[in-house]
């Protein structure tokens, strides 16, 4: 019999499972279960980008990209990059496309930090950061935000936590699970705070076209002297949503987009060529298709924190991604308890919210990604149940 | 305010608050737009879009293919004007192609469908020839998917596997 608790890596052994396993392991032994809890686009991939995935396999495209990605395709990221956001890069040297934006925060991670050096997460945030800082052996090191703040990331905050061996900053917005974004002023005193203490940052952008009000995202490499220590990642998921394609891309400076292409060859080869063809054609002409998914997320965004604020169930106003963060602390229960109760009680299935993050306790994470009638129906349901606490 | 319109076309029920809400208006505003396109025609009505199949069987409908002789000046607005009035018909459209209106009909059974056409529509006077497709099924109507089973939702949690 092999002792296989010996054989593994112990830093593997260490990495936290997620923490609501548990609970959707509940949610999907019931019936009848209405959930508001996923975290991709309910569309399905605009129907001229599939044709062009179905297109390529059809002419028997089906070999691997060059490990950069096709160079037609990184062309088009920096044009669409240029268009969007006001930031230049160079195709040849400047981009490298990833499987899903999450290979390109593994790349990033392991090729900036060395072993005991300090990787600055905000949170709540995605869980992914921490974990993957951990395997690179750096150290994680959370900077809480707060419902005052309108959960951004403050010049202030960031400083608290620096030390000697600060390196890499995460700037995960706009923010899954709050939806909260970072204007530009926001991302100046930032800025300078990194120039201070020579960081670099991992401008986690993956929700960048999702925005709601009048001013669209301001990328951090578009801020004077960032572009030169920031990696940007982005992709294709939320934006066309087509996270089940896998495809995402990380740019910056050539001479760390040149290292993380070095780790992703040896580790991936190269991105799913299908999606790759696909992603051009979404880059060239899918601004409509976007603008489309925007103004439905919007309006379902409005409905559902109206109806959220009327039930006494507070949020600021998300004004990105696809979640809404409301607090829950005026309940008495946590937030896992809530959800628990939630589920057995009305059959709703929302995120507890410290699920990402310690500082996520007292809020849940609730997705609008579903249709009007579907988030209709599961707010009624909340209602109920607030009702029946009291 | 065409998002209010596109808002309605795919449920008629939401309510004025809760357009006001997905809007970003007040609910006076929403009224008053809603009463302005009632006003000019653009709404022409509320209904439910049901699925009779699951609480009638008596129940069939054709689509019927009609060639008929314009009249001078009139073209084909008065035979269509006429067709229109029976309450078996459901709709009323000018085609091009092969034939000139189409004519959406229900009734309790083909056998009643059948003498309708036979008695009514054939015996008009500029109707030159019939042709009765029988609607066998309806998988989809009016945008809205009848089959019974709802359509599931695929996506799951990767947070968790």
């Amino acid at each position: 019999m092999i002792d296989y608790q010996s054989m593994l890596n112990d830093e593997v052994k260490q990495l936290k499972p997620s923490g609501i396993r548990r609970f959707f392991d509940i949610a999907n032994e019931m019936d009848n279960v209405i959930s508001l809890s996923i975290g991709e686009p309910d569309f399905s991939t605009p129907w001229h980008v599939r044709q062009e995935g179905i297109k390529s396999l059809e002419d028997g495209k089906t070999w691997y990209s060059p490990n950069r990605g096709f160079m037609e395709l990184r062309e088009e990221i920096c044009r669409w990059l240029k268009r969007h956001y006001r930031v230049e890069y160079e195709p040849k040297t400047d981009v490298v496309v990833t499987v899903g934006g999450s290979e390109a925060i593994d790349l990033c991670i392991r090729c900036l930090v060395s072993p005991g050096e300090e990787v600055l997460i905000p949170e709540p945030s995605f869980v992914c950061y921490r974990p993957l800082a951990e395997m690179a052996e750096g150290v994680p090191v959370t900077i809480q935000t707060r419902q005052e703040d309108k959960f951004r990331l403050t010049a202030k905050a960031l400083r608290e936590k620096i030390t000697p061996k600060s390196k890499l900053l995460i700037l995960p917005y706009p923010n899954n699970p709050t939806g909260a974004v970072m204007r530009r002023a926001d991302l100046e005193e930032i800025a300078e705070v990194v120039k201070e203490h020579n960081l670099m940052v991992l401008s986690d952008e993956i929700y960048s076209e999702l925005t709601y009000g009048e001013t669209r995202h301001v990328s951090f490499a578009s801020i004077d002297g960032m572009k030169e220590r920031t990696i940007v990642v982005n992709g294709f998921s939320k934006a066309f949503a087509m996270t089940g394609w896998r495809l995402g891309y990380a740019v910056g400076p050539k001479e760390i987009i040149g290292q993380m292409t070095k780790l992703h060859q040896y580790g991936i080869m190269s991105a799913p060529t299908m999606a790759q063809y696909a992603a051009i054609e979404a880059m060239k002409n899918g601004d409509g298709d976007i603008d489309y998914m925007r103004e439905q997320y919007d309006m379902r965004r409005r409905l559902i924190v109206d109806g959220l604020n009327a039930m006494g169930l507070t949020c600021f106003e998300p004004e990105g991604a696809f979640y809404v963060f409301p607090c829950i602390k005026s309940t008495g229960l946590t937030s896992q308890e809530f959800c628990e109760k939630l589920i057995y009680a009305e059959r709703v299935a929302v995120v507890p919210g410290d699920a990402f993050g310690e500082c996520g306790e007292g809020y849940l994470r609730v997705s609008y990604s579903y249709s009007i009638k579907h988030i209709t129906e599961a707010l009624s349901r909340i209602r109920h149940f607030l009702k029946t606490l009291n | 305010m065409d998002r209010l319109l596109n808002l309605l076309d795919e449920n008629a029920r939401l309510s004025t608050e809760q357009l006001a809400v997905m809007l970003g208006k007040t609910p006076d505003e929403v009224e008053n737009a809603i009463a302005e396109y009632e006003k000019q025609g653009v709404i022409r009505g509320y209904k439910a879009l049901i699925n009779w199949e699951k609480v009638d069987q008596n129940k069939a409908s054709a689509l019927i293919e009609l060639r008929v002789s314009p009249k001078r000046d009139r073209g084909f607005d008065e035979i269509a004007g006429r067709i229109m009035q029976f309450e078996e018909v459901e709709s009323v459209y000018l085609m091009s192609g092969g034939y000139d209106l189409a004519v959406k009909v229900h009734g309790k059974s083909m056998q009643e469908i059948a003498m309708f056409v036979m008695r009514r529509l054939s015996t008009l006077d500029s109707v030159l020839s019939t042709a009765t497709h029988f609607i066998l099924t309806r998988y989809k109507d009016g945008g809205i998917i009848l089959s019974s089973e709802d359509e599931k939702d695929e996506r799951r949690s990767v947070l968790c596997d």
